[in-house]
């Protein structure tokens, strides 16, 4: 009670923690308590699991989803890589206009990202539209419903988390380390291989993690721009819930999901450090 | 330890307008570590009191227990007789000056000053009429709608002053108001400090580093040092007869010369044996015993530089020495001087351009009344 | 001076740049367009796409509501995450960085789950449909974003002007409402914004927790776009960047005008 006297600031976090309690803590434990637990006959749980998780589906699922997060990952690695660093090196111009066409997009819906996307790609899209037009080709390109365009969609979403990750991260690499580098004789790519690059690989571990577990997640994006074999877990998981109305299965597969997300994201913590988000170091 | 509430050349009357703060055994600690280690403290009502002393001496975590920002671990702080660690900060009715001002940048001087008043419920005439009475002690009238952006340094020092004033409190705590300003403009501030607290006649109690401050500004000093009170006396007091070497180096120059007792007449008066053999009468505040170590403390400005020796005198001590180095600090002169036995001296001359200089490399004679030495035990 | 980025890097930084916004720009002019069919570019450009969406009364009441949930979201994610901040910030309690993971948590799990998750629970309870539980459940995941643009803020506030207000005699409240909030202004008007945006744009819980008469604008155009892609859409979506674009501009420019107050 003296400590409250004296702090009664700490009582402050009571609304959010209460409100988060009830309309995210509650149902989402409630949910698997009562599917998994409640409403399963004793004994059927472990079999369950094992069909679900055995399945062609969700196997299918699995695999499609890292496949699509890894290439995602990569492709927006490499395209914002250099994007990162020219914001570490323009002027101040430059650099914000290069940001505000990051941050535009940022901000703006999914769907209407992933909208945008299936626009270009459709059969009567853009892109169909300018190939027709200029000869290069007869009939309109299937460029939309395939892994292809799920990864650009995806990528074309995730590309501003990797860029401003990777930006924060080059930011506090000192240049003398490089300057001094070159002065000793290094050429410019040795430089990059040896000096800076290393120097850039946590920003590189951290945005590469993020976009990941981001990516594994997605469900708008490839439920538009997919193709019927293309199913990622995420919509798997919605299905098994609008469709086949299994519960069950949309329990498993989400506590799958969680798992994997939980564990990706210690690994992400380790990475970066949250106490520095409090300054608890007082 | 000294006791820490009476000294012999008080200058502070007693007014009805400040509160007695008294502070007893008032202790802080971060787990092991005491960083206000039982602390007694008797401030009168009126009285200018500063805590001085070095960084981590724990003189503002004792300002902020007595402002109410840091909890009470042990002890107790009482206010005119009253208890105050279950009262909150914002009932205890003081004023407060923290060393970045902290001026509310989204208000104006006038909103600034007036806050507290505003806080108490005032109606707007008083809290008009109040406000410019204070800008006016401060001298910032025309400053009323300034915001602090637009005041120096010193400005914004005494807008933060208008308005920890503004509601008449019994006591005003200042943390090292004067420690971003420079030189001149502080010597200026501690001016108008002295003449504020005069006038209305509250209570201060004054943490600095600066000792020249400390002295300037207070009726007492309590001077601190790992989170204790090692001497609080007037100004005059705490130089003149510190308590220890600490005490005796930290308040402006000091020469320290070591020996041991070889005699004591009475308790209080004896004669230290240098290491070289040579004797020097001095008086001690503490009861003297021949065979302990002790130092011999004498300020640089009370030491008199002659050619020659003159004729031996009980009341006075003489060495003989060597000039090593002169410096020229503009209003003294500063001697270092190698006595015959190797012992270094300092010593200070007014640059009145009467007195002789001497060079370096003289042979000179250092002579002080025993009097105005100081025989010290620790 | 120092010499500038190497040509090639930023000719490709152009060309990805005019590649980020070209998506949107696309979706801009189609919008515009007066064909009933997707060509692009439009052999003609009229407002007849707009007009359409806003004469049509589905999609009027899709905007009603997305702008009721929004606005329910942004102002509770906003003012209890203020107050969380605030505890995070000034308060000394244990095991601070256990309960900001807590807090971003509705960030970290996939949306899917969550959104399954509430449906289940809203059935049980009755609570689909319910305007004010959706713009709940939108407020626990626009939170993460509202404290942490407010934490930043509030570690930039100077402790002593909270002390020199206590000392004053101002009590706790009047500390708050007098000076943490007029020294926190930018953030908050951020957060607000971004907060609204986040429920605005938001899909699979309000497709869950809706029920069918009752769409939000992104449920609709999420249904719409399974039916056919029509020129509709493109206008809505126009409409959202739109409002994505004047919000960015009105953070820009409230937190100029705050910044260059006299003082600031």
């Amino acid at each position: 009670m003296n400590r409250l006297r004296h702090d009664p600031t700490a009582i402050f976090l009571l609304p959010a923690l209460l409100m988060l309690a009830v309309a995210f803590l509650i149902p989402l434990a409630g949910f698997f308590v009562q599917v998994l637990l409640v409403e399963q006959a004793p004994g059927t749980l472990l079999p369950a699991i094992h069909q679900v998780v055995a399945s062609k589906a969700t196997l299918t699922a699995v695999v499609t989803t890292n496949w699509i997060a890894t290439l995602v990952t990569l492709f927006v690695l490499l395209a914002g890589y250099p994007i990162a660093y020219y914001l570490t090196q323009a002027n101040s111009i430059s650099a914000s206009l290069v940001i505000f066409s990051i941050v535009v997009p940022y901000f703006t819906s999914i769907i209407v990202r992933t909208y945008s996307w299936m626009v270009l790609l459709g059969r009567t899209g853009i892109i169909n539209t300018v190939l027709q037009a200029l000869g290069l080709t007869d009939a309109p390109l299937p460029l939309l419903y395939n892994k292809t365009a799920v990864v650009i969609g995806m990528a074309y979403v995730l590309l501003p988390y990797m860029i401003l990750t990777l930006y924060a991260a080059m930011k506090a690499i000192d240049m003398t380390y490089v300057r001094a580098a070159r002065g000793l004789g290094a050429g410019g790519f040795y430089t990059f291989r040896r000096v800076y690059f290393p120097m850039s690989l946590p920003g590189v571990l951290s945005g590469s993690l993020i976009v990941f577990i981001l990516a594994t997640g997605f469900f708008i994006t490839p439920a538009l721009m997919g193709g019927p074999s293309d199913v990622l877990i995420a919509m798997l998981i919605e299905r098994a819930v609008e469709i086949n109305v299994d519960w069950s299965g949309a329990a498993i597969l989400s506590l799958l999901l969680l798992c994997v997300t939980l564990l990706l994201y210690a690994l992400y913590f380790r990475v970066i450090d949250v106490r520095r988000l409090v300054g608890a170091g007082r | 330890m000294t006791d820490p509430t009476t000294s012999s050349t008080d200058t502070a009357p007693p007014t009805r307008k400040g509160s007695a703060i008294t502070l007893t055994g008032v202790t802080k600690a971060y787990g092991e570590d005491r960083v206000v280690d039982g602390v007694h403290l008797d401030i009168r009502p009126g009285e200018f009191c500063s805590l001085l002393g070095p960084s981590g001496s724990g003189k503002t975590t004792t300002l902020m227990m007595i402002a109410g920002f840091a909890q009470i671990d042990a002890g107790r702080i009482e206010l005119d007789g009253k208890d105050i660690a279950g009262t909150p900060p914002n009932k205890r009715g003081f004023g407060l000056v923290f060393q970045n001002y902290a001026i509310f940048p989204h208000l104006n001087v006038f909103e600034n000053v007036a806050f507290p008043l505003r806080a108490r419920g005032w109606p707007k005439t008083d809290i008009a009429d109040r406000v410019a009475r204070a800008l006016r002690l401060v001298r910032l009238e025309r400053f009323a709608t300034s915001f602090s952006r637009q005041l120096s340094g010193g400005q914004q020092q005494r807008v933060a002053i208008a308005r920890a004033i503004v509601f008449e409190p019994s006591v005003v705590l200042m943390d090292e108001p004067l420690g971003a300003l420079d030189k001149n403009l502080r010597y200026e501030m501690q001016t108008e400090i002295k003449e504020i607290q005069k006038q209305l006649g509250m209570t201060v109690v004054y943490v600095t580093h600066d000792q020249e401050e400390a002295m300037n500004l207070s009726d007492r000093i309590a001077i601190m040092n790992a989170g204790r009170i090692v001497q609080a006396g007037s100004p005059r007091d705490v130089y003149e007869k510190p308590a220890d070497r600490f005490i005796g180096r930290f308040l402006g120059e000091a020469n320290l010369i070591p020996g041991t007792v070889a005699m004591a007449s009475d308790p209080h008066q004896g004669v230290l044996k240098l290491a070289d053999g040579q004797m020097l009468h001095a008086a001690s505040l503490e009861p003297l015993r021949a065979g302990v170590a002790a130092t011999l403390f004498i300020r640089p400005e009370r030491i008199e530089l002659a050619a020659a020796e003159s004729a031996a005198d009980p009341d006075v001590n003489q060495l003989s020495g060597r000039v090593e180095t002169l410096s020229f600090l503009g209003n003294t002169l500063r001697y270092m001087v190698r006595s015959a036995g190797g012992l270094p001296v300092m010593i200070e001359c007014p640059n009145n351009g009467r007195d002789p200089i001497f060079a370096a490399g003289t042979a000179v004679t250092m002579r002080w009344r025993v009097a105005q030495s100081l025989l010290l035990m620790r | 001076m120092r010499p500038g980025p190497p040509r090639l890097l930023t000719a490709y930084v152009g060309t990805m740049s005019v590649l980020l916004l070209l998506p949107i720009v696309i979706v801009v002019i189609l919008a515009f367009s007066g064909q009933s069919y997707l060509k692009f570019p439009p052999d003609s450009l009229s407002l007849r796409w707009f007009i359409a969406f806003f004469r049509d009364e589905q999609w009027r009441q899709s905007l009603y509501l997305s702008i009721a949930i929004a606005t329910i979201a942004s102002a509770l994610s906003t003012l209890f995450g203020f107050l969380a901040a605030y505890a995070f910030v000034r308060s000394t309690f244990r095991g601070k960085a256990v309960l900001l993971s807590l807090l971003l948590m509705p960030m970290i799990v996939p949306t899917v789950i969550t959104s399954i998750a509430l449906y289940f629970f809203s059935t049980r309870f009755d609570l689909i449909g319910n305007i004010v539980w959706i713009g709940c459940c939108h407020a626990v995941i626009a939170l993460p974003v509202v404290v942490l643009i407010l934490l930043s803020t509030l570690q930039g506030i100077d402790h002593s002007f909270e002390r020199a207000a206590l000392s004053l005699g101002a009590s706790r409240l009047r500390v708050f409402t007098h000076v943490v909030v007029p020294l926190a202004a930018p953030g908050l008007v951020s957060a607000t914004l971004f907060a609204f945006l986040v429920s605005f744009d938001e899909l699979l819980i309000a497709m869950f927790l809706t029920n069918v008469r009752d769409q939000t604008l992104a449920v609709r155009i999420w249904n719409s776009l399974h039916l056919e892609v029509e020129p509709t859409i493109a206008a809505v979506s126009a409409f959202l960047i739109a409002v994505t674009g004047l919000f960015l501009l009105a953070d820009w420019l409230i937190r100029r005008r705050l910044r260059a107050a006299p003082w600031r």
